[in-house]
C-alpha cells in the first residue's frame, strides 16, 4: 500500500502542516501567545497539549457512538479537565519553576479550542487509530509553532535561548518583544507568512 | 474599599486580561469585526465571568479547602461555569425574551471563552476574597470589554479603506490593531499594583 495515499499519512500532513492549528485554523491563540516569551515555557506547554490532545483522543475515539449528542460538550470539558489535572500536577512535582512561570494558564489548556475542536471536528468522527495521529500531529504542530515565535522572542527578548546567553554583550535586549504587543506582532506576522505560502484565503 | 477599587482599575487598565495577559483571544478574533457584535458579547461576558467566579468562590473555599479535594478543582469550575451558562440561557428564554434574542447567541460561545476560567484561576492562584473576587472579575470582564470594542471600532474603519495586503485580510490585521491597542496600554504600566 502506498504510504503518500493512505489516510493516517493525509491526516498527519494535515494536522502539521495543511491545517495547521495555529498559522491557518488560529486556535489555541490565547495560550500561544501569552507562553511563547521561553523556549522552555514554550516546550512545557507543547508537551501538555499534546499529552491532552493524544489522551482525549484515546478516549474520546472509542466512546464517541455512546456519548448522547447534547451532552458531549460537557462530556469533553469533564475529560480534558481530567487530563489536565495531570499536567498540572506533573509539572508542578518535576519542574516547579515552569509551572510557576506558566500559572494560570496550565488550567486555560482545558479552554484551548484546539482540544475542543478537534475532539468535536475529528475524534467524534473517525476510529481510534486515526483519531491518535491527528492528536500527534496537531500536538506537534502546535509545539512547533510555539516553539518557533518563542526562539524568536526569547533570543530577541532576552538575549537567551533555553536559558543559555546566545546574543553578543552589546546587545540590548529588546523587551517590548517579549511582552504582550510583541507577541501579537509577531504571530500575525506569522499568519501572513503561512497564508501566502500555502494560498490559503483567509476567511 | 480603597484597596477594592484600585483593584478594579488595575484590572482594567494596568493588567488588562486581553492586552496584557492575552486571554479571551478566540471570540476576541471572531467578533470584532461589528461594534454591536462585540458590545453584545462583551455585555453577556460581564455578566458570565462575575456569575460563575461568585458560583465559584464559596465552593472552592467552603466545600473543596474543608474537604481537602482541591485537587479537583478544574473539573468542578467548568462544570460550574457549564451549567450556569446552560441554566442562563433558559431563564432567559423562559423570562427574558428580548434580552435573549439580543446577546442569546453568544451564552454557548461563552463556556469556551478563556477568561471565565482564568478570572476563577487567578480568584484561587492569588487568594482573593469574595468581595476582591467580585471586583476583580467585573474589573476584567469591563477590560476585555474596552479591548474588544476598541478593536471593532479600529477594524470597521479599517474596512472601509480596504487596502490590506491579501494575507493580512482577517485576523491578521486585528491582531496588529490589538498590538498597537497594547503597546498603548503598556503605558499605563506601573501605575497600579496588583498583588
Amino acid at each position: 500500500m502506498n504510504l503518500k495515499n493512505s489516510e493516517a499519512y493525509k491526516t498527519f500532513i494535515n494536522g502539521v502542516w495543511g491545517d495547521h492549528p495555529v498559522f491557518s485554523m488560529v486556535l489555541g491563540i490565547c495560550s500561544s501567545l501569552a507562553i511563547s516569551n521561553k523556549v522552555e515555557n514554550a516546550l512545557a506547554m507543547g508537551g501538555g497539549v499534546t499529552f491532552v490532545l493524544i489522551a482525549t483522543a484515546v478516549l474520546i475515539a472509542p466512546l464517541r457512538k455512546m456519548i448522547p449528542m447534547r451532552v458531549r460538550m460537557i462530556t469533553f470539558m469533564i475529560i480534558i479537565a481530567a487530563f489536565v489535572i495531570i499536567v498540572d500536577k506533573f509539572l508542578k512535582a518535576y519542574v516547579p519553576p515552569i509551572s510557576r512561570q506558566l500559572g494560570p494558564y496550565v488550567g486555560l489548556i482545558i479552554t484551548n479550542c484546539i482540544l475542543m475542536g478537534r475532539a468535536e471536528a475529528f475524534y467524534i468522527q473517525n476510529g481510534t487509530g486515526l483519531s491518535i495521529v491527528d492528536a500527534v500531529a496537531n500536538g506537534i504542530g502546535y509545539t512547533y509553532a510555539l516553539v518557533i515565535m518563542a526562539a524568536i522572542r526569547e533570543v530577541l527578548g532576552f538575549g537567551t535561548f533555553l536559558g543559555f546567553r546566545v546574543m553578543p554583550h552589546w546587545w540590548t535586549n529588546w523587551v517590548i518583544i517579549s511582552m504582550a504587543p510583541g507577541a501579537f506582532f509577531l504571530l500575525s506576522v506569522l499568519i501572513w507568512l503561512s497564508r501566502t505560502i500555502t494560498k490559503k484565503e483567509p476567511q | 474599599m480603597l484597596h477594592l477599587i484600585l483593584l478594579f482599575f488595575a484590572a482594567i487598565f494596568t493588567h488588562n486580561i486581553a492586552l496584557t495577559y492575552i486571554l479571551g483571544m478566540c471570540p476576541f478574533l471572531s467578533l470584532s469585526r461589528n461594534i454591536n457584535v462585540a458590545t453584545g458579547m462583551a455585555a453577556a461576558v460581564t455578566f458570565v465571568v462575575t456569575l460563575t467566579a461568585a458560583i465559584n468562590w464559596p465552593i472552592y473555599h467552603l466545600v473543596l479547602v474543608p474537604t481537602h479535594s482541591e485537587l479537583i478543582y478544574y473539573i468542578v469550575f467548568i462544570i460550574v461555569i457549564a451549567a450556569s451558562v446552560q441554566l442562563l440561557e433558559m431563564v432567559m428564554e423562559r423570562f427574558f425574551p428580548s434580552l435573549q434574542s439580543s446577546f442569546g447567541i453568544f451564552l454557548p460561545l461563552i463556556t469556551v471563552n478563556c477568561i471565565v476560567l482564568a478570572v476563577s484561576l487567578f480568584m484561587i492562584l492569588r487568594n482573593y476574597t469574595f468581595l476582591q473576587t467580585i471586583f476583580f472579575s467585573v474589573g476584567s470582564s469591563l477590560g476585555w470589554m474596552l479591548a474588544i470594542v476598541m478593536v471593532a471600532a479600529i477594524n470597521e474603519k479599517l474596512e472601509l479603506i480596504g487596502d490590506i495586503p491579501k494575507g493580512y485580510k482577517g485576523t491578521a490585521i486585528v491582531m496588529v490593531i490589538a498590538g498597537i491597542i497594547a503597546l498603548s496600554f503598556i503605558g499605563f504600566g506601573g501605575m497600579l499594583k496588583i498583588q
